[in-house]
């Protein structure tokens, strides 16, 4: 493996007496996609702020493309590309002006023509002059992945990159990512959509502030040791609150026409599908999926015991 | 010290444009010296006329009676109440009904005739000072004018003299009457001070208050640059402002301009960057761009009301003359009006200068050590 792009231990940060990430251990090697998953207000955005120098770690430290992430912030933020949850550029200065800024920020030299490629790449070079602001929420995602990727980082940093962003265009940008990638960047990208997860080559689950596994995602499924059974037949959606009421059932979903029932007791499984189920319904195990997995893990992990203000 | 070059001049640059596509913001930052040199300039400044007045006559007398309707006839004189007794007059002028107080003393018109020389006393309510300026300065005038009609024929020998009567100005409540020529050049300071400081005062607010901070923290730009950054730009509205200012003072106000132009840029470039360097201390300290309106109203009304502007510094107790001093406009309005009344020179001026330098490097020190570089 080669050297860790980021190499952080026991990360800890309050907001008053909140606790929003609770000793947080992170080592991702370079060059690599890492995806960061996990329930809303888990603690992702606030990890991902420590580890770029936005917010100082109450407790734990750690390196960042080898600075310090305590004393070298200047430094990791020349070389890393961040992209917010928010979109954070500049809606009444112009797609160009915008990209123009963050080229001087940077000293880029012969930015002009840095930024004419990156219109170019963008696709925006006719729309260039339209203010940033005015863009569809698509076009403002692939806006600021370009304005963060211009300067050439080698970490990139990516805060919900895709939400509420169409398929296409989610899968076009995923498509970037992996390029950027075998260009040699580092990409940690948080999300909430399980077949981006599944694009990744590791991901990181935090609940509750807490890391509570990593890994590649087959790994992790197999880790977790759960089952899971597709039930077909006639009437299987009325099943799945009688299902939820069993012991042994941690989850029940139905979709794409077929209830799924996952648990960690294959033998309860059975029993439950003994008992509620008709007849005419049949049953199949099946692989469980990341889904089942994540919604397994956060039922493990509990309510929040974190204070709260 | 003030970083990289090519970082302030990023941040300059998006500032310039932010601001010009801003409209309102902009089109306000060039009414407000306007319509506020209208109201304030003409409100105080015109010739005011018809100025209630108050007469204590301890005799009538022709010469008397010719004083008065030339007080009357001059214009700027109302009298409103003729009377030998003292308290009576006192009253009004006390409780400000009327501005004037004109005493004529028993023997008046018996020693004019003698050639004695004898004294009217006008007294002067300059609680409104430059409200009376004119009718003040043309007093002795119009009364001469009116004694020197009368004294013919066998009196004419007494207009030989320079002047009949001896007329004598007491300015009351507000001793260091200031004059219209006072108040554009003090203007200029109030103008820059309100509009300069709340429009930096929202710099890092709205960035805040928009979450474009977080984007601008992720980058590598130092408090500094973004500083410089960001006020040079209104250094440029705060010149157009002041040329408004000084075009309006020359040609709407005939304003005299005694001293160097030179003098004045310098003056005036100092006190725009210490206004600028105050606003952006504010935009560190408040959290949302109303806290930061608020904070620079708390700043403007005692620039306005303690720095001479409104009221002779000198009448002021003491303890407002020290918050006095502390504030920029105090000093600017001793560099302007010295400059452009009485000729200042840098030299002559030198420890104003100095305080709005002072002034600069506090201010800016509070900016910097205050500029937030994380989101904590
Ligand atoms: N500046 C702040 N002040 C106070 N509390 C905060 C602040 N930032 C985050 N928090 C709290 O910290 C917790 C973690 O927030 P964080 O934004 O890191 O979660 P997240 O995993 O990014 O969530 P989401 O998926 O919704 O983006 C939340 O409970 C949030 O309310
Ligand atoms: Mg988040």
């Amino acid at each position: 493996m080669s050297a860790a792009a980021i190499d952080v231990y026991g990360l800890v940060k309050c907001f008053g007496n909140k606790v929003a990430v609770d000793g947080v251990d992170l080592k991702m090697p370079e060059g690599q996609v890492w995806g960061f998953l996990g329930p809303n207000g888990s603690g992702k955005t606030t990890t991902i702020r420590m580890i770029c120098g936005l917010l100082t770690a109450d407790e734990g430290g750690g390196q960042c493309l080898g600075f310090d992430i305590r004393k070298d912030a200047n430094l990791i933020k020349q070389a890393t590309g961040y992209m917010t949850q928010k979109f954070s550029f500049w809606e009444d200065l112009t797609i160009r002006e915008n990209l123009a800024f963050v080229a001087r920020l940077y000293r880029m030299p012969r930015m002009g023509r840095k930024i004419d490629e990156t219109l170019e790449g963008l696709g925006l070079s006719q729309r260039q002059n339209q203010l940033a602001g005015s863009l569809s929420g698509g076009w403002k995602q692939r806006l600021a992945l370009a304005a963060v990727t211009m300067h050439s980082p080698r970490l990139l940093l990516l805060d919900e990159p895709t939400a509420g962003v169409d398929p296409q265009a989610r899968r076009d940008f995923w498509d970037e990512i992996h390029l950027l990638s075998s260009k040699g960047l580092t990409v940690l990208v948080s999300t909430h959509y399980m077949d981006e997860a599944e694009r990744c080559d590791a991901i990181v689950y935090l609940a509750h502030g807490k890391l509570i596994t990593q890994g590649p995602v087959h790994d992790i499924i197999d880790k977790a040791g759960l089952f899971s059974f597709r039930l077909v037949g006639e009437g299987v959606r009325e099943l799945t609150e009688a299902f939820r009421g069993q012991s042994g059932v941690d989850h029940a979903a139905y979709y794409g026409n077929a209830l799924y029932i996952s648990g960690r007791n294959r033998n309860a499984l059975e029993q439950a599908i003994r008992d509620v189920a008709p007849d005419h319904v049949t049953a199949e195990e099946v692989k469980p999926t990341l889904e089942d997995v994540f919604i397994e893990l956060m039922e493990q992990a509990g309510t929040d015991k974190r204070m709260h203000g | 010290m003030f970083g990289n070059a090519s970082r302030v001049s990023a941040v300059f640059t998006k500032e310039l444009i932010q601001m010009r596509r801003d409209r309102l913001t902009f089109a306000m930052m060039i009414m407000i010296p306007i319509v506020q040199l209208i109201l304030f300039g003409y409100a105080i400044n015109l010739d005011p006329k018809n100025l209630p007045t108050a007469v204590v006559a301890e005799e009538q007398t022709p010469i008397v009676r010719s004083i008065l309707q030339g007080l009357k006839v001059s214009g700027y004189y109302d009298i409103i109440l003729e009377t030998d007794d003292p308290h009576k007059s006192n009253e009004l002028f006390a409780s400000g009904q009327a501005v004037f107080l004109v005493h004529i003393p028993s023997g008046f018109s018996e020693r004019l005739v003698r050639g004695d020389r004898p004294q009217i006393l006008i007294e002067a309510d300059a609680s409104d000072p430059a409200a009376a300026s004119n009718a003040v300065a043309r007093a002795e005038t119009i009364v001469n004018r009116a004694l020197r009609h009368h004294l013919k024929g066998p009196l004419a020998f007494l207009n030989a003299a320079p002047e009949p009567a001896d007329v004598i100005i007491q300015s009351r409540y507000n001793p260091e009457a200031i004059t219209q020529y006072n108040i554009v050049p003090g203007l200029l300071g109030v103008i820059l001070t309100m509009t300069l400081v709340m429009i930096t005062s929202v710099a890092m607010t709205r960035e805040v208050e928009r979450g474009t901070l977080e984007n601008l923290l992720a980058m590598p730009a130092k408090p500094a640059e973004v500083m410089i950054g960001k006020i040079t730009p209104y250094v440029g509205v705060g010149a157009v402002q002041v040329i408004i200012v000084l075009l309006t003072a020359r040609y709407l106000f005939d304003v005299p301009f005694q001293g160097t132009l030179s003098t004045l840029t310098f003056g005036v470039t100092l006190f725009i960057i210490a206004n600028l360097s105050v606003g952006f201390t504010f935009s560190t300290i408040a959290r949302t761009q109303m806290q930061a309106i608020q904070m620079t109203f708390f700043f403007f009304l005692p620039s306005l009301l303690l720095s001479g502007f409104m009221f002779p510094f000198r009448g002021m107790p003491h303890w407002a003359q020290w918050i006095g001093e502390a504030l920029p406009l105090t000093h600017f309005l001793r560099i302007v009006r010295g400059v452009m009344l009485k000729g200042g020179s840098l030299i002559e001026l030198q420890m104003e200068f100095l305080a709005l330098a002072a002034f600069i490097l506090a201010a800016g020190t509070v900016a910097l050590l205050r500029y937030q570089r994380t989101l904590d």
